[in-house]
């Protein structure tokens, strides 16, 4: 291992947010109780630290550590998203912790290292540090998700998302030594010249590559592998549902291209349709099961299969239409989808989360900017122009007719006319109907900045994404001719 | 052109879009729908006199896009803002912007709730279907296509009757049904058709049979929900029935037109082997909507579900009008688009005004009000006597040249679809014995006549009724050009003959 200046350069922003991450959580028991906001305040301002880190670091396209870490325009376009979607899940917090009784200093310090697991997942060039990564992330998680530690149903979610998640991890790491057995190596690239040999193609290389698959779909909650989900996102507190449903979702997505794409491209037929399988069991299982949910979190977590289902169309071939339409996808769904749990957590019914779809009912008489807000989110979600989400779709549609599978697109065009249903079924309870519950939405100054956020840029995505399109253009360039 | 140094387009389709910002201050106090209302009417208004300029910038001689404007919109994939008018779409702006005025007077006592969210979502909605007829990019076109809907639903769905959220509900996930094909469908064409999504590029083309007759087949759904044809027409009634007066008046005169500018602008001119291959089923939906339409208004005691029905009896005369692919049959059908969308509006217009005197539809619950609203009563008969294609009104000039049209080379489908002008003639008039004359009723004693704002509403109406019955000549020279370029395209290419 060669730990050269250029090395750990590379790395500054890892390291940056772990140094910082770890102070965090030294300076905890010196923060009073009724101080713990500046905590947060401190975890915003690293991950600026660290953005600025790693924007200074664009355009180099090294690999670092003998291959073992790859900084390219790819990987720090998805570690931007990651800060980006940390931040506004940090202002969406600091109350929320606050209102709910929750507010540790440990959850910042949890939130830290699980953005930082998720850049080294998106910047591994390697199969170990990738597991490293994934594990990292899914630790931080699965504490997070049981925060509300006297709550039965977050403790249960904590426990299966626990559960569940091993078994995950250990597919994926059985499928990774069957790769390094059969191959002899575990960086990305040596898979990638490896499998490129004619004859190269045993049963353990394919038997690896369908155990990493499993691996990626579980993280990136995609059916068949999609069971944790609506019970993990409806346990969880509503901050870390829309943590893990955007941010962590964007940083798999990430890992999960960058494996298929580079190490197993030579063998493509092999996994074009297990993907097409997953992408159309996804969004059949996402877009029906969600017709029938009446908790909006549960909702939501079958929105989020179906959209995993969408997005994965976008892996199907290794071009750049493919590769801009995920890009796009994911970075449009992360501010929607962030957006919309925003709205649910800051709703409250009774001083409880108000996260029944029958608490939206009237929401239009008694704040129509909330009402609004959420109406922009719920038909950016279905793919309703002018938003982003319809542009997102476009696009995947789009990859999917480029590759050659006109049908797909055609399916999944069909499936989001059956999903549309469960969107506008909210926006018909904010509207349409008087309200009847004593609901109340009151957004403090971050809430609102952090909605504002999402939802100006799922607009400007929809409407003027060109500054957007352009950034997105320059960090495919790496990937694909 | 421009307009305060905008370009005239895109001034119209964002003007009212952003004068819409200026009722937003209004949104929470009360005591203030009275203005609301008059700054919708002042902006529809300026709208209507703006869009008149576009009359005199046109040059009628010429079947190529005017006024046109073009930046990079997107660069991935080359999508463009682009937009430009010809005769068709001109004739169809105006219309456009010649009704809203007409929707916010109708609106004036018609709605009493949440007006200004009522009065966004109509100036939202007039710049998305301007931007409609506009667009000479597919994907901007199927942006403004598709974000009509929202405000439409809410439309329907805030401010309608009873059952009103189940008419949204079923309006909106109709059409979005059918629009997502036709989504596919762009997307194909742009890999088919090199890479572009100009219209006028993807219209210059030749494209396989089986390629042509699966994206017509595709795009079909989409226009055919919207204008609707039999069979794909079953939300129509309810959306009609639930949605207030503008709402219907919208959806009557001009959302259902944009499913045949779809057929004309797209489906004939990209696809001309398919539009042949396709004529006779084309032909017989038309009949059996003619003549089904207007057996179902025949049957109905719903006013608006009579004249709903009716609208599918007189849009399947504009899907005969075009699929004859000639000039009589394609002008008759355009005339047919503007003058439904003036006499149905109308009509509409005029049942908004029964039921906010009344609340009530019911045809039964009225009779004689001829005596107690004498003017009303005149007006209302010469718009049903207009919509029966009565020689002298305007619609008798587009249903008369759709039957020239298809009577040359359609003899049997002209014959039958002459039947509907029978029909209509009996459900309207039906109509107007029960309504205008016949015995007094409870409901309707006492009625006062017309107040001043429907009277704004109405009279522009009752004169374009007349005027373009008698010299309907100078609306047909408007599309002239542009109607024999479309015919020209649509003739079969010779290697789809020799099959």
């Amino acid at each position: 291992m060669n730990f050269s200046p250029v090395n750990i350069m590379g790395t500054m922003p890892e390291i940056y947010l772990t140094v910082l991450g770890s102070l965090l959580l030294l300076m905890e028991p010196f923060v009073p109780r009724e101080k713990r906001s500046w905590l947060g305040l401190f975890a915003i301002a690293s991950l600026f630290f660290a953005m600025i880190a790693t924007i200074g670091l664009n355009g180099k396209g090294l690999p670092l550590y003998q291959g073992l870490y790859i900084v390219d325009p790819f990987s720090n376009f998805f570690k931007i998203a990651i800060y980006v979607g940390t931040i506004i899940t940090i202002l969406f917090s600091l109350p929320y912790l606050e209102k709910e009784e929750i507010h540790v200093g440990e959850y910042y310090g949890f939130l830290l290292f699980a953005a930082v697991g998720m850049m080294i997942m998106v910047s591994a060039g390697d199969l170990i540090t990738l597991f490293l990564g994934i594990e990292l992330m899914s630790l931080c998680l699965y504490v997070l998700v049981g925060l509300k530690r006297t709550i039965h149903r977050s403790v249960e979610a904590s426990f299966k998302y626990f559960l569940l998640g091993a078994f995950a991890s250990a597919i994926f790491l059985y499928g990774i030594s069957l790769l390094y057995g059969a191959s002899g190596t575990e960086t990305i690239s040596g898979l990638a010249a490896f499998v490129q040999n004619p004859g190269a193609l045993k049963p353990m290389v394919i038997g690896g590559m369908i155990l990493t698959m499993v691996g990626f779909a579980f993280k990136v909650s995609a059916a068949p592998f999609h069971m944790w989900t609506p019970d993990v996102y409806e346990g969880a507190p509503t901050v870390v549902t829309g943590f893990m449903a955007s941010v962590g979702k964007i940083a798999a997505f990430g890992v999960f291209l960058r494996v298929f794409w580079v190490a197993f491209s030579a063998n493509k037929d092999h996994w074009t349709w297990l993907i097409i399988t997953i992408a159309i069991l996804s969004m059949l299982i996402g877009n029906i099961v969600a017709l029938v949910q009446k908790n909006i979190k549960r909702m939501l977590a079958y929105s989020s299969i179906g959209h995993a289902g969408y997005a994965v169309i976008g892996l199907l071939n290794p071009s750049r239409e493919s590769l801009f339409a995920l890009m796009f996808y994911l970075f449009v769904y992360l501010f929607m989808t962030l957006g919309a749990f925003g709205i649910v957590l800051i709703l409250r019914r009774k001083g409880v989360e108000g996260e029944e779809i029958q608490d939206f009912v009237g929401l239009n008489k008694k704040n129509p900017m909330a009402a609004f807000l959420m109406l922009i989110f719920m038909f950016s979600l279905a793919g309703i122009p002018p938003f982003g989400g319809f542009l997102a779709k476009f696009y995947i549609f789009m990859a999917a007719v480029h590759a050659g599978f006109t049908w797909l697109a055609v399916v999944g065009v069909l499936l989001s006319a059956v999903g549309a249903y469960y969107y506008i079924r909210v926006v018909m309870a904010m509207y349409m109907k008087d309200p009847e519950e004593t609901v109340e939405f009151l957004p403090n100054r971050m809430e609102k900045i952090a909605l504002f956020l999402t939802a100006s840029m799922t607009v400007i995505m929809g409407i003027f994404p060109l500054p957007f399109v352009h950034y997105i253009e320059t960090s495919l360039a790496i990937l694909v001719p | 052109m421009t307009f305060l140094s905008v370009p005239i387009l895109t001034f119209l389709i964002f003007f009212p879009v952003v004068a819409s910002l200026l009722i937003l201050p209004f949104y929470r106090r009360p005591d203030s729908d009275g203005t609301v209302k008059w700054a919708a009417l002042g902006i529809t208004v300026v709208e209507f006199v703006v869009s008149l300029s576009l009359l005199i910038g046109h040059n009628p001689h010429l079947y190529q896009m005017q006024f046109t404007e073009n930046h990079l919109w997107i660069p991935f994939a080359n999508i463009h803002y682009a937009l430009g008018i010809d005769g068709i779409s001109l004739v169809l702006i105006l219309m456009t912007t010649l009704l809203m005025p007409m929707t916010v007077l109708t609106s004036w006592a018609g709605i009493s709730k949440q007006v200004p969210l009522f009065m966004i979502n109509l100036l939202v909605l007039e710049g998305a279907m301007i931007g409609v007829f506009c667009a000479t990019d597919f994907v901007l076109f199927y942006v403004f296509w598709e974000a009509m809907l929202i405000p439409m639903y809410l439309i329907i769905g805030v401010w309608g009757g009873p059952n009103r959220i189940y008419a949204a509900i079923k309006f909106f996930l109709y059409t979005l049904a059918g629009s997502l094909l036709l989504l596919v469908t762009i997307i194909a064409l742009y890999f088919v058709g090199g890479h572009t999504f100009d219209i006028t590029r993807l219209t210059g083309q030749h494209y396989g049979m089986t390629f042509q007759i699966l994206a017509f087949a595709a795009m079909f759904a989409a226009f055919a929900v919207k204008i609707p044809m039999f069979p794909f027409h079953t939300w129509l009634p309810d959306a009609h029935v639930e949605a207030p007066t503008a709402g219907s008046v919208i959806l009557a005169s001009i959302m259902l037109k944009m499913g045949a500018y779809g057929f004309l602008r797209f489906s004939l001119p990209m696809f001309p082997d398919a539009s042949h291959f396709f004529t006779p089923f084309m032909l017989i939906l038309s009949v059996i909507a003619i003549v089904w339409g207007a057996f179902m208004a025949l049957a109905q005691e719903d006013m608006k579900k009579l004249i709903a029905y009716s609208s599918v009896s007189h849009m399947g005369v504009v899907t005969l009008g075009i699929f004859v692919f000639n000039t009589q049959g394609i002008e008759g059908a355009l005339m047919q688009m503007l003058n439904h969308g003036i006499t149905t509006g109308a009509l509409f217009l005029c049942i908004g005004v029964l039921y906010d005197r009344s609340h009530s539809r019911l045809l039964s619950e009225y009779g004689g009000i001829a005596k107690q609203m004498p003017v009303f009563s005149t007006l209302l008969v010469i718009f049903a006597l207009s919509s029966l294609a009565l020689p002298g009104t305007n619609s008798f000039v587009g249903e008369f040249l759709v039957l020239i049209g298809s009577f040359r080379n359609h003899a049997v489908v002209s014959s039958l679809a002459t039947t509907g002008v029978i029909l209509s003639a009996m459900y309207l008039l039906y109509m107007l014995s029960r309504v205008v004359w016949g015995v007094y009723t409870p409901k309707s004693y006492g009625m006062p006549d017309l107040k001043p704002y429907e009277w704004g509403a109405l009279l522009p109406l009752v004169v374009l009724v007349i005027v373009i019955g008698l010299i309907p000549n100078p609306v047909l020279s408007v599309f002239h050009q542009s109607v024999a370029h479309l015919v020209s395209q649509v003739q079969p290419s010779p290697v789809a003959l020799l099959h």
